[in-house]
């Protein structure tokens, strides 16, 4: 299953909605693109929806990694939202779960975004 | 006790490839009796073992292939990848916990083999890279075996 994204705006934060998987080729292509995208406009508070996400590999997180470093170079914030419990383990033994601003509840991540 | 079984593919360097192994992983290893979240582990191993193989090994190049097997042998599940490229030395492999790696983008594959196999093994060949990948049954799913059978 291929990777899609879809995002909306609520109160200044780009929701992306996330679904699939995001691997190396396509899946890590779309994540990269979409947040590529977001920057390049201008819109730098993004949340990203992982609740969607089966699987992720290796490619998958250093892309993840990569959009969290691009969208803080340009001053802007990246939290994730609903991970599922495959993408959370993983996150923990790689060590990121604390390097990443995670978030349960999609009304709470939102305000927790700087004003 | 039964007798080791053993199946070999040649597969092309193509990320479709390393599609299809996962898959082949997830399915030899339900056969083989392992829990789900074994299996979702043998299958990233497998994964990342691949993508080593037929990114950075092979590099792409169709006139290269990367021999994938996978042997059942008493509780143990044996899954060996070799490719054809100028051979990885997984010692020159950074840390990807240490904290001035873990914000980098790559190098978290031979990491993520190791934390869900039992055992990985890496052997230099001339040209290329064997990666040997064990995983073992627990008693637990050699109970679930036992009594589907």
């Amino acid at each position: 299953m291929s990777m899609k994204a879809s995002t909306r705006q609520v109160d200044g934060v780009t929701i992306v909605d996330l679904s699939g998987r995001i691997t190396l080729g396509e899946g890590s292509v779309v994540l990269r693109d979409t947040v590529k995208d977001l920057l390049g406009k201008g819109q730098k508070k993004i949340l990203l929806n992982l609740g969607d996400v089966s699987y992720i590999d290796s490619s998958g997180i250093g892309e993840l990694v990569s959009a969290f470093t691009s969208v803080r170079n340009q001053g802007g914030e990246l939290k994730l939202l609903h991970l599922t419990k495959k993408v959370h383990d993983l996150l923990q033994i790689t060590k990121l779960y604390t390097v990443f601003d995670i978030k349960d509840d999609e009304a709470a991540a939102i305000t927790a975004f700087s004003k | 006790m039964t007798a080791p079984q053993q199946v070999s593919y040649r597969m092309e360097s193509t990320l479709e490839s390393v599609n299809k192994a996962e898959e082949m992983a997830d399915r030899i290893s339900a056969q083989a009796g392992f829990d789900e979240d074994t299996r979702g582990g043998i299958s990233m191993a497998v994964r990342e073992a691949m993508i080593n193989a037929v990114l950075h090994g092979n590099a792409y190049d169709p006139a290269k292939s990367v021999n994938l097997s996978f042997e059942q042998n008493g509780g143990e599940l044996i899954i060996t990848i070799t490719d054809q490229g100028k051979g990885l030395d997984p010692v020159e492999v950074p840390d990807p916990l240490a904290p001035e790696n873990l914000m980098k983008q790559s190098g978290r594959g031979i990491f993520l083999m190791r934390a869900f196999m039992d055992e990985v093994r890496f052997r230099k060949l001339d040209p290329g890279t064997e990666i040997t990948l064990i995983k073992r049954l627990q008693n637990n799913d050699l109970d679930r075996q036992e009594a589907s059978t």
